[in-house]
């Protein structure tokens, strides 16, 4: 090898230059595309918003309508979180530490929300739950038909949140606490699940803020009823439907804000979880979404070192 | 056979979260998904058959397909290039970028469907009156269909593919540098071998996304039958006009290419971990 190559690939750059373009080049591009297909349509929903002034976008957020709507998403929403944390977190322990004919089939299964399109998921839980039921349990066009479509899509968040977690950590700590006395109940409440709250809150921020735009699940289960069974974003789609874009836009805003606010607490907790983060990308977070988490750098509380500073 | 070392679980403990987290799992998800099935071929596999054969299910279809076909790519290209620009060359608009990837996650579909709306709006809309006058139509029409399914599925790519860039590191591109690659040979021959499973799944998850997307195509595309529906809205459109074979058969079709890629994914996660 010639000095000049390596002197050149001795310089401490971060790696590979971009195939073809420089990192100039592709920032640009990669910036385009962005505004292009995201940033650009927002803002002009966020114009669209004010179109008939302050007075008027107000007025849209406060109708009694949009109010009912959204205070039944964000209820729905709250609850739906709530027992998919119960329900995830059982299933991860079970998918993780227990074993049982078929749990490679569960462990599948789990992500069939993620898989499936929404309004399908609205058809067959009508069939099931609806009012030709063969359990003969007919929810449909209520409130808890809401409960129920939304726990069925986000189950998955707060399962594949959990799980990494609770493979990556380490068993001494369980172990000692056992041989210290502490029953099976009393290690998960002080031992394990301190070591899975990143994930968890993660998985819940999530699943709430997947919920609380849910709309293809909610739409023919639910019904929409105004006042009753409809949600914000089924709200929103029936001002579209009456033209009102002005007002539509308003009451979206609204909910995009509060879905990006979860969105702000899940990047939070991540850094807030990944002490032992490499650092080649800065700032750059991996939410808990896939299967592929166990292999890749994330939150690793459970190794051992960093535990005393946690209890 | 003990379950976790260290946790004395009973006998009863275990069965009990076995059942309520198996229980859950069950009447939750396979409980709705089994019946679809069932009821779908009650009388036998000719109605959702000619349903799905008609023009307007034959057209959802392709049209769905379509979808994926302009998406998928596109977001693959974006996923992995904007992968590599997070992960190899630190910036401070980096984790500006990073946040308006995942915003896909946090906006509903109807949302994004409205913001596309407006922005192409040939009715004051800041790009819809322009287009319009050269001839391109971006709503009620495939473009904007398109333009909502890369909005929708955006992320996916880039989340799977960043982690494993993140773990592979940059010795063996460093490697092939010396040993005279251009950057573009060091890409092709080293580094994308490297992530091609964690690009696959993300690709996998893209696909899926896009085929099952409904309701932002739903308020771009307008959901005209035998123009501009695809297969979901064409399960919604056959169910309000109770025509159930439809509905039914265009569902089970998309159950069994959810049912695909979950297998795909499961594959895919296999072949990653190993």
């Amino acid at each position: 090898m010639e000095a000049g190559t390596l002197t050149r690939s001795s310089t401490p750059r971060a790696g590979v230059r971009l195939p073809g373009v420089g990192a100039g080049l592709g920032r640009g591009l990669v910036v385009l595309y962005l505004s292009l297909i995201v940033l650009l349509p927002l803002a002009a929903m966020t114009d669209e918003s004010l179109g008939k002034g302050l007075g008027a976008f107000w007025d849209s957020v406060t109708a009694p309508q949009a109010v009912s709507a959204l205070e039944l998403t964000l209820i729905a929403s709250l609850i739906v979180v709530v027992v998919n944390a119960v329900f995830g977190t059982i299933l991860a322990w079970l998918l993780v530490r227990d074993r049982f004919p078929g749990k490679a089939a569960v462990n599948a299964v789990v992500d069939l929300p993620f898989a499936l399109p929404t309004i399908v998921a609205s058809l067959i839980l009508i069939e099931l739950w609806g009012n030709h039921s063969p359990l003969g349990i007919d929810i449909a066009l209520t409130k808890a038909a809401v409960v129920v479509a939304l726990a069925f899509v986000t189950l998955p968040f707060v399962v594949r949140a959990v799980q990494p977690l609770l493979m990556e950590m380490d068993r001494e700590m369980e172990e000692a606490a056992a041989s210290l006395g502490a029953g099976g109940f009393t290690i998960f409440r002080r031992v394990i699940f301190p070591n899975l709250l990143p994930g968890l809150a993660a998985g819940v921020a999530l699943a709430f803020a997947r919920a609380l735009g849910e709309f293809g699940s909610v739409l023919l289960f639910a019904g929409g009823i105004p006042g009753d069974t409809q949600v914000s974003s089924v709200y929103i789609k029936q001002l579209i439907e009456n033209g009102n874009n002005t007002a539509a836009s308003a009451v979206s805003i609204v909910l995009l804000a509060a879905s990006v606010l979860c969105l702000l607490v899940v990047t939070l907790i991540q850094r807030w979880g990944s002490r032992h983060e490499r650092s080649s990308g800065a700032g750059v977070t991996s939410m808990p979404l896939s299967g592929f988490d166990s292999s890749a750098p994330g939150p690793a509380p459970g190794d051992g070192e960093g535990d005393d500073e946690r209890r | 056979m003990s379950a976790g070392s260290g946790v004395a679980a009973g006998a009863t403990s275990r069965w009990g979260l076995r059942v309520l987290g198996l229980g859950y799992v069950f009447l939750l998800l396979l409980l709705p998904l089994a019946l679809i099935f069932y009821k779908t071929f009650e009388d036998g596999i000719s109605p959702p058959l000619d349903a799905i054969t008609s023009p307007d299910g034959l057209h959802a279809l392709k049209l769905t397909l379509l979808m994926v076909a302009i998406a998928v790519p596109l977001n693959t290209i974006f996923g992995v290039g904007c992968a590599l620009l997070l992960v190899r060359h630190r910036n401070r608009s980096n984790p500006l970028i990073d946040t308006v990837i995942n915003l896909p996650f946090a906006i509903s579909p109807v949302v994004i469907g409205l913001a596309l709306f407006v922005l192409y709006s040939t009715n004051g809309g800041w790009f819809g009156p322009g287009l319009a006058e050269a001839g391109i139509e971006v709503l009620f029409s495939v473009p904007g269909m398109v333009l909502a399914s890369i909005f929708v599925s955006l992320p996916f790519v880039v989340r799977e593919t960043v982690p494993v860039l993140q773990e592979i590191g940059t010795e063996q591109e460093q490697a092939a540098s010396t040993l005279g690659a251009n950057a573009w040979q060091a890409f092709w021959r080293v580094t994308l071998p490297a992530i091609r499973w964690g690009v696959a799944y993300g690709v996998v998850l893209t696909t899926a996304r896009v085929l099952g997307e409904f309701g932002a195509v739903s308020v771009v595309s307008g959901s005209i039958s035998g123009q501009t529906q695809t297969l979901p809205l064409f399960v919604a459109k056959e169910y309000e006009n109770f025509n159930l074979a439809g509905a039914f058969g265009a569902s089970v079709l998309l159950a069994l290419l959810a049912l695909a890629t979950l297998l795909a994914m499961n594959l895919l996660k296999r072949k990653e971990d190993a």
